[in-house]
């Protein structure tokens, strides 16, 4: 009975309020609430990005988009062995700093995930470089690396030995850079991964004390799966920042020696703003853009096809 | 199949003491049952013995074994907890074999102790699934599952039930009632819920403010509470407490109550000290409403201000001539209505008189 009522009710509404409308239709004005978002959103970021595809197809300079060419600011682009040469630095850069960050950072939270003064004091620690701009990072590592005065020659000379010039070395260059950035950026992984070790509930790890677990046992079967999630936003978030290596390639090499340590972004500045080739700079820019989305679905296909929760 | 032994054991956190110089001898086999309210340190207690927590003073035995050293791997025992704690990302049997493969137990014995369990606990249809795929009763089996996987000498039980319904809660107290009879183990289980301990346990501890207020039977414990806080806790409705004058009447004390109506009672007026003050404690299940004309001769009247009808019996909350309330008992079909005078027939020889430090005396 009570039953009957309810299904009908709805009826007897439309009948004697015909003009109240359903409950999920679109109400427009609600636009209003998002429109000055949405407006930022579409000025600066929408339109750049399908502005950046149109002029990588055009022969373009730093007054405007010219003549349209068709993909071939893309053909030269690829006949071009610096171009070539700058997507390996960079994957090699990539593949040097985002595995060590997440694996650094997760070691350091490992560590550091305890309420004491000292763990406390150290966490600050390690987060302040993170602080700094490129151009103190770069200083440093600078002088730590420099030959024969650097931190390194002393530490070389200690054993007696000569150290090599790092940043001078097409084989050193890109490390170098690779271990000034992992200084540099260690920070963020760190601090995310603290953050969700401290949401793992601590009845679970109670429960793998009772269950007789080690501690390689309780990292490995309750900690790391119950951060997986957070060590796939580290891996992407990483991703996406170090493809886009600049300033410090910039600032400690200059891309070299003979292109050594050039990576795409510093090709993009090259080409764009020094040599005013902004249609193929603009290309270089989406080569770029699809490497990053490409290697951070990537990363985040796998992850996902590997269990839920 | 181990009797746990309790010596002196004290525990501090920081500047606030939670257990004070505390003994205690679990039985094998034994259903015990940890009860007090919030913060009274039975939980601390139970996890002192699965050595989730130091014990700063004192020793605990687990079959003549000592083991407050070791870590809680290696004590023998398992614990079903309150949020049930399992594993987010393992499936129900990897959750119940965990503990089993970390002490290198043989795979054909996990499984068939895994097939065991679940059968024993109906879970054997959800062994592939997640714990996020199960319901509240079902992730508390599971608990169970997997402590019972481990055969351990002893089961600890932290407030398991209090995540459940309340329809649930009743069917799986029915069920570890069964399970204790099955696994013929040592089982502690701590509660603030007094009918879960009454109907569970052997023994009831009852705890307060660091201390062990009485271990006794549950039947003990309602009968025969030692101290004022045990027979407020213990019992539902809470037993009424009315500051009395105690004389030496025919049969033992004679209370006087605040309106000046007097009971005769059976407790022995020995050990009493006539001159203190004393309260009387009386369940309302003693007070009966009598109507006059049956034959009782009523103590005391008073107002029926509140009447809770519970089908068998109702509760009739009377103030009495000096202000004060006093919970009685009347029949299922007792036609007594808010407003009410009613007579009130204390019964003598179920009273308890308790004295300045909350120590009880019963009648005989």
């Amino acid at each position: 009975m009570a039953q009957t009522e309810v299904s009908t009710a709805p009826g007897q509404m439309a009948a004697t309020a015909p003009r109240s409308r359903q409950v999920d239709a679109p109400r427009w004005s609600y636009l209003l609430f998002v429109l000055p978002f949405l407006v930022f959103f579409v000025l600066l970021l929408v339109i750049p990005l399908f502005w950046g595809m149109w002029l990588s197809l055009t022969k373009a300079d730093l007054f405007g988009p010219g003549k349209f060419l068709g993909i071939d600011n893309y053909v030269r682009l690829f006949k071009d062995k610096i171009f070539i040469g700058a997507i390996w630095n960079t994957v090699y850069f990539v593949i040097l700093t985002v595995p060590a960050l997440a694996v650094i950072g997760l070691a350091l939270a490992l560590v550091l995930n305890r309420p004491t003064r000292t763990a406390t004091v150290l966490r600050a620690i390690f987060f302040a470089s993170t602080v700094l701009s490129v151009t103190i990072v770069t200083l440093i590592w600078r002088v730590v690396l420099i030959p024969d005065m650097g931190l390194m020659a002393a530490i070389y000379s200690w054993f007696g030995a000569k150290s090599p010039s790092f940043l001078s070395s097409a084989q050193l260059a890109m490390p170098s850079i690779a271990v000034a950035t992992i200084w540099w950026c260690i920070g963020l992984p760190m601090m995310l991964f603290l953050a969700a070790l401290q949401q793992v509930p601590r009845e679970i790890y109670e429960a793998a004390a009772l269950d007789n677990a080690n501690r390689w046992r309780t990292l490995w079967f309750i900690t790391l799966p119950s951060i997986r999630r957070t060590f796939v936003l580290v891996i992407i978030i990483q991703i996406v920042m170090q493809f886009q290596l600049f300033g410090q390639a910039q600032l400690m090499t200059q891309g070299g020696p003979n292109n050594a340590s050039r990576p795409i972004v510093l090709y993009i500045y090259d080409v764009a703003f020094k040599r005013f080739d902004v249609g193929m700079g603009a290309a270089a820019s989406e080569v770029l853009f699809a490497l990053i989305l490409v290697a951070a679905m990537a990363q985040y296909f796998v992850s996902r096809r590997r269990g839920e929760d | 199949m181990s009797e746990i032994a309790i010596s002196n054991v004290s525990k501090r956190f920081g500047a606030v003491e939670v257990l004070d110089n505390l003994s205690l001898n679990v039985h094998a086999n034994e259903f015990l049952v940890f009860l007090g309210p919030s913060g009274c340190g039975k939980s601390t207690l139970l996890r002192m013995i699965a050595g989730l927590e130091s014990v700063d003073a004192g020793e605990i035995r687990i079959g003549g074994e000592r083991v407050d050293h070791l870590p809680p791997g290696e004590r023998g025992v398992a614990m079903v907890f309150q949020h049930y704690a399992l594993y987010p990302h393992m499936t129900i049997r990897d959750n119940m074999s965990f503990g089993l493969r970390n002490i290198g137990v043989p795979e054909p014995e996990v499984t068939r102790r895994v097939q065991q369990a679940s059968a024993m606990l109906e879970i054997d249809a959800l062994l592939d699934r997640k714990p996020g795929q199960l319901s509240g009763g079902q992730k508390q089996r599971v608990a169970i599952g997997r402590a019972i996987v481990k055969e351990p000498k002893a089961f600890l039980f932290d407030e398991p039930l209090s995540n459940l319904d309340a329809a649930l809660r009743v069917r799986t107290r029915v069920e570890l009632a069964q399970l204790h009879n099955r696994v013929k183990s040592t089982m502690i289980f701590v509660t603030h819920d007094q009918v879960e301990a009454m109907t569970l346990a052997h023994r009831i501890v009852v705890m307060n403010n660091r201390k062990i207020e009485q271990v006794g039977t549950p039947i003990e414990i309602y009968t025969r509470p030692a101290t004022r806080f045990v027979a407020a806790f213990v019992g539902s409705p809470a037993m009424n407490f009315l500051p009395v004058t105690v004389t030496a009447g025919p049969s033992g004390a004679s209370v006087r109550l605040p309106d000046g109506s007097s009971i005769d009672t059976t407790i022995a007026t020995q050990a009493l000290d006539l001159n203190a003050p004393h309260t009387l404690g009386i369940r309302a299940e003693a007070v009966s409403v009598v109507s006059g004309a049956n034959g009782t001769t009523p103590t005391t009247s008073g107002k029926a201000e509140v009447i809770e009808r519970l089908g068998d019996r109702t509760l009739v909350y009377t103030r009495l001539g000096d202000g004060s309330m006093l919970v009685a008992e009347a029949k299922g079909d007792s036609p007594v209505s808010i407003g009410d005078e009613v007579r009130l027939a204390f019964d003598g020889s179920r009273t308890h008189l308790f004295d300045a430090h909350e120590r009880a005396y019963h009648s005989a």
